[in-house]
């Protein structure tokens, strides 16, 4: 007879579980068949998860002394924490509360009602061997540290560190390139109110630029990440900028002094030159410039130092002796905003770009749009001067295509009908779009899309098949022609334009999956980084304390991308508040009289929560580190380390009453355990 | 006890190679100090005794019977339940007895196949006729029989109740020694036994506790068979990637294996609480592969190049599961019903 009292309860989740399992057949099953092994009461009912149902549970802890609660219903990752905190409130230890999954595992997944409720038998049984064995158990507190560091200084990371340094509390905000900005700094105007996209991000910029809150560290990346929610420790590279922040003042005369011309394939899209020594843009922030290493005349042939000589500051801001400093630090929490890549357009050779001299990229093209952009924002083709009379737009350039990548890029639809727009305004050409579907599914974006078919712009469903400088027609000489099939018309055209503008697919960062290892998340087998839920949590990921926003997690517009950064600045600032975190008590411990001190787990620790105590000889796991992962349980050859509630015994024991070896009818006889037949 | 008040001694070997008999004798001049302490009662190796000798004990008269070699036959069988009845104290010695050791490699395959490979497929055998063992041969003197051959190799506890167990492989003479001592100075001077059932003659944690090589955070590209290189002196050898199976092994020899540049075989058995030795071995080699992956590499280019690395452990049954086929959770192969095609027969005890 099991010493315990236990309680099992089966739901039937409406018919979820009850119209492939016999829900009450299981419940009578166990308070016949399970009595022996600790088994006092056994119920089902139609939600369990409701509050009458919890109640039935918590009634029967308090009545019937139970010390043990099995419940058979959805995964834990549903319902665990309800059935856990319904025990508490009835004074019993949450951990002493199974949950099995009759949903997912059994009706779900099988149609025969006969074998399935057998099964759900088989599992319940599991559950009431295992609780058997599990331990009362408290959750650890750790404490959060108040700071938090945001990735990526785009429109997203941004607006994070705007809502979280406003609230009071420090951030550091990490940015790779020499200005933060991100990609809305290129751009000219935004989608669908045509707002000038530098008039809006820039107020932010200096916002955050000169927060007493934020520690901005452009030109910088972050190495390594230590540590777990609450208090991670980060480790920082700050490039080497060869300008001494503390005494320039941005004045700018380096750049004018520095005598080599750059072509500018980050900020201008290599429509542009910029210096050796340069600030990417006017608006930059910080302010200060960098000299590029790889262009500088007095790095590459050990002369020049223009630059230097006429920085009028004293002491001098130009410091060529700089060198990369590695900064350290602690946060409580971390987002990332990292951003996306564009689709890299001569992956499609029948388009022609950078074979044809006028096809152009969406962001080339946002570059000539833009005021401060090299044209000084006339649209022009590639000779500088001559405006064009025509002008193709190709949308889903590298995106919904199975060649490339399966996935709609989200804002190509927007950006391509503001470039036909622009055109109209600027210029008067004939703008075509070549569409496959016009999405427009947000807030007065489909009344932009009406009102650009006012503008005149024509619009031909259909991909196009090529774009081709020969011509076969009259009219087509010296023009670029589009080929493509007008499925609304059910025929071939051939349109010559002097312009093509190919809307190029989000993809992500190029780095994005070593950005993931860094920082310990997940990435979709697209790149994309993971959330927690798609709907539920969707700037949460699975790593506790880690969390993302903006196109990172998915090709998203800036409105988008904003909301996601402040829900994330949210998150956070929740967390600051709780001032410390109840983590899950289910962690890895070693038993250090059994560790021999073999090193086989040394490195195997996702979280770095192994260490190595080297006057002992042996090895140690921080349980605030661990997150009861498993890992080195499964890999320690001596059986010294053990999961807390997924002890060998517990496992076995589950297995036991899985294979219904705990009953006297159930299909395997009760095998004599010492001796065995030959 | 007899009359001249000295406690019996017995020492059996079952599918057995001699080794643990000279290990105990190899406990030196300590073996006059057993004569003087012990009556012998049964100890075919050094000793004539008869079977019908121990049928003639009343039962419980050996004080200490240690029974080395697994059990491979009915005529293994017969004996151990036999000595089971005669002895209070049963101890299973040695690996085999304890976990199957090599004779339970054989639980890898079938009888039929065991039996070809030692009468029929071997170069080195002259057997024009193909003559099998029989259990039964008629001969014009009578009916002749042998003992059947078993399907599957067993362990000592797998058939008898045993009292304690010494591992290894054999177990190291100065454990065998501390072991007697404990024993005979409960039987004789009214010291208490070691609680039943528990693991005698041996250390509490792994064989690398008492390995003075020095051991670093580990990742394996490849292994080694011991000829294919000369290791690095005093650096762990399964840094250097040879199999060594002293992390899942108990520890108790001495370390003696690794310290001379010969992996552990792992003959000391599992620790306890690890259950099953082969297991535990492979989950710490697949730990400390490393196959240089980076996130987001293509999963089938990974899966190939472990499986390349992991294609460098030659025998991988034969390597982690050398010493505790029988007692591993797997216990054998499967056979598909192969095995109850040929009847065995009843065991008398």
């Amino acid at each position: 007879m099991s010493p315990e009292r236990i309680g099992v309860y089966v739901c039937h989740c409406g018919s979820n579980i009850a119209a492939t399992v016999d829900v009450e057949e299981v419940a009578l099953w166990a308070s016949e068949e399970l009595g022996d092994r600790g088994v006092v009461v056994a119920r089902d009912y139609q939600f369990m998860c409701s509050s009458l149902g919890q109640e039935l549970i918590e009634a029967d802890i308090k009545e019937q002394g139970l010390t043990r609660v099995v419940v058979a219903a959805c995964s834990p990752h549903l319902h665990e924490r309800t059935f856990r905190t319904a025990c508490k409130r009835a004074g019993l230890n949450p951990f002493l509360c199974e949950l099995v999954s009759i949903r997912e595992q059994v009706s779900w997944v099988h149609t025969d009602r006969a074998a399935a409720t057998e099964k759900a038998m088989a599992v319940v049984s599991g559950g009431v061997e295992r609780v058997t064995l599990h331990q009362p158990l408290e959750p650890l507190h750790v404490p959060i540290h108040p700071a938090t560091l945001i990735v990526g200084g785009g429109i997203a990371g941004i607006q994070a560190a705007l809502e979280i340094a406003d609230s009071g509390y420090p951030v550091y905000l990490v940015e790779r390139e020499p200005s933060i900005g991100g990609h809305m700094a290129q751009f000219d105007k935004t989608f669908p109110t045509l707002d000038c996209s530098a008039c809006i991000l820039t107020p932010k910029m200096v916002d955050v630029g000169g927060h007493p809150n934020v520690t901005l560290l452009t030109w910088s990346e972050v190495e390594r990440v230590d540590g777990y929610v609450g208090s991670f420790t980060v480790t920082v590279r700050k490039k080497a900028r060869y300008v001494d922040e503390s005494v320039c003042t941005g004045c700018g005369i380096c750049t004018e002094k520095c005598p080599v011309r750059v072509l500018d394939n980050t900020y201008e899209a290599g429509l542009g030159y910029r210096k050796a020594v340069y600030r990417p843009f006017a608006q930059a922030v910080p302010k200060y410039p960098v000299i590029d290493r790889e262009n500088c005349t007095y790095f590459q042939r050990g002369k020049c130092k223009a630059c230097q000589l006429f920085c009028p500051t004293h002491p001098k801001a130009i410091d060529f002796e700089q060198k990369d400093e590695i900064l350290q630090f602690q946060v409580g929490n971390i987002i990332l905003a990292t951003g996306y890549d564009l689709f890299d357009c001569r992956r499609i050779p029948q388009y022609g770009y950078a074979r044809l001299a006028n096809v152009f990229t969406s962001l080339e093209f946002e570059r000539l749009c833009n005021a401060a952009g090299p044209t000084g924002g006339k649209i022009v083709l590639r000779d500088g001067v001559t405006e064009p009379a025509t002008v193709g737009i190709i949308h889903c350039v590298g995106s919904r295509d199975h060649n490339y990548n399966p996935y709609c890029s989200n804002i190509c639809c927007m950006q391509s009908l503001k470039f036909g727009h622009l055109v109209k305004e600027r210029t008067g050409a004939e703008v075509f779009n070549f569409y496959i579907d016009i999405r427009t599914a947000f807030k007065d974006y489909d009344e932009f899309y009406q009102r650009v078919l006012e503008d005149g712009v024509h619009f031909v469903r259909g991909r196009v098949a090529e774009v081709t400088d020969a011509a076969r027609l009259p009219g087509e000489e010296g023009k670029l022609i589009i080929q493509v099939e007008d499925t609304l018309l059910g025929k071939q055209r051939r349109i010559p334009v002097d312009m093509v503008v190919l809307s190029a697919a989000l993809q992500p960062r190029q780095d994005s999956t070593e950005v993931a290892y860094t920082f310990g998340i997940a990435c979709s087998a697209n790149g994309w980084f993971i959330e927690k839920h798609p709907k539920l949590d969707p700037v949460a990921t699975m790593t506790e304390g880690i969390f993302i926003a903006g196109a990172c997690q998915g090709p998203k517009d800036i409105p988008a991308s904003v909301a996601q950064g402040a829900a994330a600045a949210a998150r956070v600032l929740g967390r600051i508040h709780q001032k410390e975190l109840a983590l899950e008590p289910v962690r890895a411990s070693i038993i250090a009289e059994r560790c021999s001190g073999c090193r086989i787990c040394n490195n195997l620790c996702p979280f770095n929560a192994i260490s190595y105590d080297t006057a002992r000889m042996i090895t140690e796991i921080n349980p605030a580190l661990c997150q009861g992962c498993g890992t080195c349980v499964a890999a320690c050859p001596s059986g010294a380390i053990t999961g807390t509630q997924f002890s060998n015994e517990q496992v076995l024991a589950q297995l036991y009453g899985l294979l219904l070896l705990n009953v006297s009818s159930g299909p395997v006889q009760q095998p004599q355990p010492a001796l065995v037949p030959a | 006890m007899n009359a001249n008040g000295k406690p019996k001694l017995a020492m059996y070997w079952a599918s057995a190679c001699g080794g643990c008999e000279i290990s105990t004798l190899n406990i030196g001049e300590h073996i006059l100090t057993v004569d003087a302490v012990f009556d012998l009662a049964f100890f075919p190796c050094i000793a004539d005794f008869k079977v019908k000798d121990v049928l003639g004990y009343p039962d419980g008269y050996i004080d200490l019977c240690l029974i080395n070699g697994a059990i491979r036959n009915s005529e293994n069988e017969e004996m151990v339940r036999l000595l089971r009845r005669k002895s209070k104290l049963l101890v299973a010695f040695g690996s085999c007895a304890y976990e199957g050791c090599i004779p339970a490699l054989s639980n890898l395959t079938t009888r039929d196949a065991t039996l070809r490979a030692a009468y029929l497929d071997n170069p080195s055998i002259d057997n024009p006729a193909g003559t099998l063992p029989q259990p039964h041969t008629a001969v014009p003197e009578g009916d002749l029989e042998i003992p059947f051959f078993y399907h599957t190799v067993k362990s000592l506890d797998q058939v008898v109740d045993v009292d304690y167990t010494i591992p290894g492989c054999p177990p190291e003479p100065h454990q065998i020694w501390a072991v007697l001592q404990v024993v005979v100075a409960a039987l004789t001077q009214g010291g208490s036994l070691p609680p039943k059932g528990v693991l005698l003659g041996a250390g509490s944690v792994a064989v690398c506790e008492e390995c003075a090589l020095a051991k670093h955070e580990k990742a394996v590209a490849r292994f080694y068979r011991p000829y294919q290189i000369r290791p690095e002196p005093g650096l762990c050898l399964l840094e250097q990637g040879l199999i060594c199976m002293g992390p899942a092994t108990l520890s108790g020899c001495g370390a003696l294996c690794p310290q001379v540049g010969m992996g552990c075989r792992g003959c000391y058995g599992p620790l306890p609480g690890a259950e099953d030795q082969g297991m535990r071995m492979l989950t710490a080699i697949a730990s400390i592969l490393d196959v240089s992956g980076r996130p987001g590499d293509n999963e089938l280019d990974l899966e190939r190049k472990v499986e390349a690395a992991a294609d460098t452990i030659v025998d991988p049954a034969g390597t982690f599961y050398r010493f505790s086929m029988a007692h591993s959770l797997l216990r054998r192969a499967r056979t598909d019903g192969v095995e109850a095609a040929v009847p065995q027969p009843a065991v008398w005890s």
